[in-house]
């Protein structure tokens, strides 16, 4: 008889392909599939993956004993404003939360912006009498009396879901619960979604915009997971599905149904968890992870194998990124800088003749000059097919055809003739542009984030990331890349390493030297519950760990810092060790605290996942040996700017200790690593490429 | 020097602005001055070896612009290049040298490389307090208003000055968060040193000079092909302002030849004798702000891009109030100055300049009062900021409660009532405020609150359009007036004053609306039907202003 082996499978559902990812029961990747995204049922293409991945892995759906489903339907819904009709109700006097927003402009010299599109528009914002304090106290009861005109004015709007968030609710939601079993009871056809369980926290247009973004996505996001887990159960599927999670945790099917705008991000969020899982496993303690594919890249701050998280994210953010055109929802997402620089990216001259990048993308279609589909403009990839870096007879395992000379003749045209330049000068000018603003924005990011890039070990990944990440790594004084296995599938890889997890954080103000200590551990009991509840449904055994943290700042500040507080309730005795802990990680940042000043703390935070269990495994460097691969390729050198011949390898070819100087190019289906002159490759135990800049004086 | 190619130069200068944004980064996360942190009311720069500007952090507010420029020349001036030694940084908050009120510190702090003065980093921000009478126009002179330090080095060789800390700290009322504030002007200057050293190191360079060669020649050249498009001639502009004692007038000539655009504000009324006098800097930095909005937005700001726009005023107009004229709240008539050039560009350029707008921003410093503190009451500091409309513009509406010219942020009245003993009944659109028009203005706000608790508040006003709106352009409709009162009280309260709320009493105030564009009877019947639908307009306003008949 045949020992039935443990699978688990992760699929992830991008704009262009799904990716499908099988490993064993040692985590190892027994295979990996790329299929076309099917965009009218989604779960028809997740189900091809799924069936050619396990065809691959020689295996049955019924042996699959895990399965992680991440997916950017909640996203493209989004941004493609596909959701439901939506209404709002708000606090009598404050029916115009989303239109005044922070009265601000995100662009100061543009004076012809038009505000975001916040989904919501004034007709269907309705407010009904009731106040609560900052405190918590009822100040005005709800009035139910108000109850039949406001059902009038919702029938009025047509809406098929609400969103509620009345003031100060993360202080007390008892009116906001009240409102909604009122309106269920009278119209139980309407989807209801009250911001004191999307989002407990003060300010009440984020809270507001992350309540309706939950409730725009909520219906088509229900019946979706359903129709989802029932293709996959008729197909023999017996494990339950787990939805990935911005903020880089499992969740179940139904606090996914419930809260869908927690599953925006969740494709980037997995190459953070992959790229946090081996920076567990090879001991690495300072990480940046880097991910370009064909329209944005993705960079990540990761330290002691924990992805940096932030509260907060912007959907739909303007051209050019800017911070602030977008819609602000606050839930837990894993913290990433996304700027609009990939493959597809445009290359061009403006009118003062200056060389610019993106954001504008080409995309798939009709994609980069090269691939002869329409492009007709110089992308990043045509860049890089014309300085040699992307050899045509191995891109994509050969499935384009790859017209070099367009390329070049694109290059020449659109940016060589303005700056005088031939086509390699131009593409190395695209090159150093598109590089610089990747590695700007990261330098940015980690100021914005007290921290610093330099002595970090890039960990690159996704279509185009290890193809740029020696130049990204250059400009951004970064000296050490790993270029982990089966790049061009990262994040449905990282889905594999995610624990199951659910973060809850809710406001409550509190000086730290007048802390009312009872209320704040009744808080922390609350959420503590209803987070291992949460966890609970997705897995029911195994350990826990529970990470509580205070978000304190001094006063008059208006930059909070994360303090881990003990898993236990608190204490009088805790408080001038929780001053001491705030004021060193002040310090860290700002290189001095500053004395005297009162401590406050706005929001208390919990989170809770199954234990991941990643620790770092030594693995004996095998002994080194310096290869010579035979192939060379004619490439145009990054460094200094001139003709050079590259090593050419497959990167299935070489073996753990095998080494070589740059320039190289290594090949594998789905993404090639570009070597960079100053840098040597190694190949570590575990197959990773390591690749160190030698550092000139 | 070797030829470098310009899409290597542009990787540079794409690199230099990077620097300048993490540069100003640094300095708003360790501020501690709220509306720094809020507004990013900062700004910091580079300069080459002989002082040019090379490039500037984009952020909230738009008063410094150029102003740091002019500091640094002064600076220079004062302190020769050949006397500087790695680690030193200078420092004033004059405000006819750094940014218009003593609450702006300007530190500078030249850069070595061999041996050599390379560069200058610069950087300036808002203190909270500095003495005197505080943020307010009650002063009568400058020496009313606080600590003035004139040009000097605050930090040698590395060696904070410990004199002038005590100085700052004993001339405060905040004296902790004006330190933790020099502190991070100092990191600021610092960081933009080192990243400037180091991206140097990275691309090879010894001095700054082709870069900035580069940068300025590109900057100026694509400003002067913008100004080109501009029609030559001289256009005049005069607006009625509030003031504080009575109304002023502000009067503009813009000059546009072929490489420039000279901006006078000759006519403009006398000084006030309270401050809300505007030194020519500040009104410099606003008024050259909007012309940018219009011509040649897309180049940065540079010694290149900022060269051909000139301002000038005669002495002791109140837009070049000279010493010692109390300036403390020089922001409110400064923040008119783009309404004022933009209607003389608008001759010039009927189809791209917006109406006017309620422009100055709604700034309320609250806190207890003297007695309630006294008797044991609640002591609380608070600085909220709301805003009017904008104007329209030439084909789209204006923007509703939106700062312009300013960058601030609007206070969350969540945040507010958090940290300050209020309770805000109410903050929604005021229909019929936005100005009509072809294309609409921007609607204003009213925001009514009460103390929360048994004990007065006071508020600290310096606001204009209460007398005066926003007028519309090419045959729109002005705005609405803003308006401030107490409920009960039979009389309007004067926008320049300090107030007393008393608990129990309701505080009313209206933002401006912005000023509509082109002829109402033009605007597209859908659009009036959509502000109808939704509450922006009303039934009557549509009648009155658009002729609708229901």
């Amino acid at each position: 008889m045949i020992q039935t082996p443990t699978l688990r499978l992760a699929t992830d559902i991008g704009g262009t392909f799904t990716d499908t990812v099988i490993v064993d029961e040692q985590d190892t990747v027994i295979a990996s599939t790329k299929t076309l995204t099917t965009h009218e049922n989604p779960a028809e293409g997740a189900m091809q993956g799924a069936k050619r991945a396990l065809v691959a892995a020689k295996a049955r759906i019924e042996d699959i004993s895990g399965f992680i489903h991440g997916t950017t339907l909640a996203t493209n819904a989004l941004i493609e404003k596909r959701g439901a009709r939506v209404a709002t109700i708000t606090t009598q006097g404050f029916r115009d939360i989303l239109e005044i927003a922070y009265e601000r402009r995100y662009s100061q010299y543009d004076i012809n912006i038009e505000k975001t599109d916040l989904l919501v528009p004034r007709e269907r914002s309705l407010t009904v009498p009731e106040r609560m304090s900052a405190a918590g106290e009822v100040i005005e009861a709800l009035d139910v009396g108000a109850l039949p005109k406001l059902l009038e004015e919702l029938e009025a709007t047509g809406a098929d879901a609400v969103a509620i968030c009345l003031l100060h609710s993360y202080a007390n939601s008892s009116h906001e619960e009240q409102l909604r079993d009122l309106l269920h009871a009278a119209r139980p056809d309407l989807v209801i979604s009250i911001s004191s369980e999307v989002s407990p926290e003060a300010r009440e247009f984020d809270r507001l915009c992350t309540t309706i973004a939950n409730a725009y996505i909520q219906p088509m996001m229900a019946r979706y997971l359903d129709a989802f887990a029932a293709r996959f159960a008729q197909e023999g599927l017996r494990c339950p599905i787990l939805m990935m999670t911005a903020g880089g945790g499992m969740t179940t099917l139904q606090t996914a149904a419930q809260f869908p705008i927690r599953l925006v991000e969740s494709g980037p969020a997995g190459g953070a968890i992959l790229a946090a899982h081996i920076a567990a496993e090879s001991g690495l303690d300072e990480v940046l992870s880097f991910d370009m594919g064909g329209t944005t890249a993705k960079l990540c701050l990761i330290d002691k194998a924990q992805p940096q998280s932030s509260r907060q994210f912007e959907i739909g953010r303007a051209a050019r990124f800017i911070k602030g055109s977008g819609m602000p929802v606050r839930i837990p997402v894993i913290e990433m800088i996304e700027i609009g620089a990939g493959g597809g990216s445009i290359a061009g001259v403006d009118r003062l003749g200056r060389l610019t990048v993106g954001p504008k993308s080409a995309g798939s279609e009709p994609g980069p000059v090269a691939f002869g589909r329409g492009g007709t403009e110089p992308t990043v990839s045509d860049a890089d097919i014309a300085l040699g870096y992307i050899q045509a007879e191995t891109f994509a395992e050969g499935q384009f055809q790859i017209d070099v000379a367009a390329a070049k003749t694109a290059l020449a045209t659109f940016i060589g003739e303005p700056l005088g330049l031939d086509a390699f000068g131009a593409g190395d000018g695209v090159s150093r542009i598109v590089d610089e603003s990747m590695a700007s924005a990261g330098r940015t990011h980690a100021v914005e984030s007290g921290k610093d890039l330099g002595p970090r070990t890039m960990i690159a990944f996704g279509g185009n990331g290890p193809l740029h990440a020696c130049r990204v790594a250059r400009s951004a004084g970064v000296e050490r890349i790993l270029v982990p296995a089966n790049p061009g599938v990262g994040s449905a890889v990282g889905f594999l390493f995610a624990p199951v997890s659910f973060e809850i954080v809710r406001s409550r103000y509190e000086m730290l030297q007048t802390i009312d200590l009872g209320a704040i551990n009744t808080l922390f009991d609350s959420i503590c519950a209803e987070a291992l509840s949460v966890v609970r449904q997705g897995d029911a055994t195994s350990e826990i760990e529970t990470r509580r943290i205070a978000y304190m700042r001094y006063h008059g500040q208006g930059h909070e810092i994360e303090i881990g507080l003990p898993d236990r309730p608190l204490t009088a005795d805790d408080l001038g060790p929780l001053a001491a802990a705030f004021e060193a990680a002040y310090s860290r940042q700002f290189s001095r605290p500053v004395p005297g000043m009162v401590i406050e703390i706005l929001n208390w935070s919990v989170h809770i996942a199954t234990a991941t269990g990643r620790e770092a495994v030594q693995m004996p460097m095998p002994p080194l040996r310096t290869i010579s691969p035979p192939e060379r390729r004619h490439i145009f050198c990054d460094v200094h700017a001139r003709h050079v011949e590259a090593a050419f390898v497959h990167r299935d070819s070489l073996v753990p200790g095998d080494t070589l100087s740059g320039p190289a190019l290594v090949v594998e289906p789905q993404t090639t690593t570009f070597v960079g002159t100053d840098f040597t490759l190694l190949v570590d135990a575990r197959g990773n490429l390591i690749l160190n800049r030698e550092v000139t004086a | 020097m070797t030829h470098i190619s310009p899409a290597r130069l542009q990787v540079m200068w794409n690199r230099l602005l990077a620097v300048v944004e993490e540069q100003g980064q640094t300095l708003i996360r360790a501020a501690f001055s709220p509306i720094v942190r809020e507004c990013g009311d900062i700004s910091a720069g580079i300069f080459d070896a002989q002082g040019q500007m090379l490039a500037q952090a984009v952020t909230g507010t738009p008063g410094h612009i150029n102003t740091m420029a002019e500091a640094v020349k002064t600076l220079r001036e004062r302190f020769p290049a050949q006397m500087m030694k790695p680690g030193d940084i200078y420092m004033t908050n004059d405000p006819w040298l750094a940014s218009g009120h003593l609450n702006d510190f300007l530190l500078m702090m030249p850069v070595f490389k061999s041996g050599q003065v390379i560069g200058y980093t610069s950087c300036t921000s808002h203190l909270v307090d500095l003495g005197g009478l505080g943020m307010g126009p009650e002063g009568s002179d400058i020496y009313d208003e606080g600590l003035l330090i004139p040009p000097c080095k605050l930090v040698d060789q590395g060696e904070v000055s410990a004199l002038l800390m005590d100085i700052v700290r004993a001339n405060s009322r905040e004296p902790i968060a004006n330190e933790g504030d020099i502190y991070a002007l100092i990191a600021c200057c610092e960081a933009g040193a080192d990243r400037l050293v180091r991206m140097m190191n990275d691309y090879e360079l010894e001095t700054l000079d082709a870069l900035s060669d580069y940068i300025i020649t590109t900057s100026r050249r694509g400003t002067l092909d913008a100004i080109s498009r501009v029609p030559a001639g001289v256009y005049f502009n005069e607006m009625t302002m509030d003031g504080y004692e009575k109304p002023l007038t502000l009067k503009a000539k813009l000059t546009v030849t072929e490489d420039r655009l000279h901006l006078d504000f000759a006519g403009t009324s006398g000084c006030s004798a309270k401050g809300i006098n505007v030194p020519l800097n500040y009104a410099t930095a606003y008024s050259v702000f909007a012309m940018r909005c219009i011509i040649g937005a897309d180049i940065p700001n540079n010694a290149g891009s900022l060269e051909p726009f000139v301002v000038t005023g005669p002495t002791d107009c109140i837009l070049n109030a000279q010493r010692p004229a109390p300036v403390a709240m020089r922001h409110t008539l400064g923040q008119m100055t783009p309404d004022l050039v933009l209607g003389c560009l608008h001759q010039a350029l009927p189809d791209k300049v917006p109406a006017e707008g309620a422009s100055c921003m709604y700034d309320l410093p609250m806190r207890h009062t003297a007695d309630a503190a006294r008797n044991g009451g609640r002591e609380f500091a608070v600085e909220l900021v709301h805003n009017g409309g904008t104007g329209a513009r030439p084909m789209l509406d204006g923007l509703s409660a939106t700062a312009f010219p300013s960058g601030v942020f609007g206070s969350q009245v969540e945040m507010t009532e958090a940290t300050a003993p209020v309770t805000i009944w109410k903050r929604e659109l005021l229909p019929d405020s936005g100005g009509a028009g072809q294309f609409r203005g921007g609607l204003g706000q009213r925001i009514e609150m009460t103390s929360s608790i048994d004990e007065p508040f006071l508020v600290f006003l310096s606001v204009e359009r209460l007398r005066n709106p926003a007028a519309g352009r090419a045959g729109g409709l002005a705005g609405a007036v803003g308006r401030i009162r107490v409920d009960g009280r039979p009389a309007d309260i004067a926008g320049k004053c300090e107030l007393r709320v008393e608990p129990g009493e309701r505080l009313i105030f209206d933002t401006p609306g912005g000023g509509g564009f082109g002829d109402p009877a033009e605007r597209d019947p859908g659009l009036l039907a959509q502000d109808m639908a939704s509450g922006l307009v009303t039934p009557d306003g549509a009648r009155r202003d658009y002729g609708a008949g229901l």
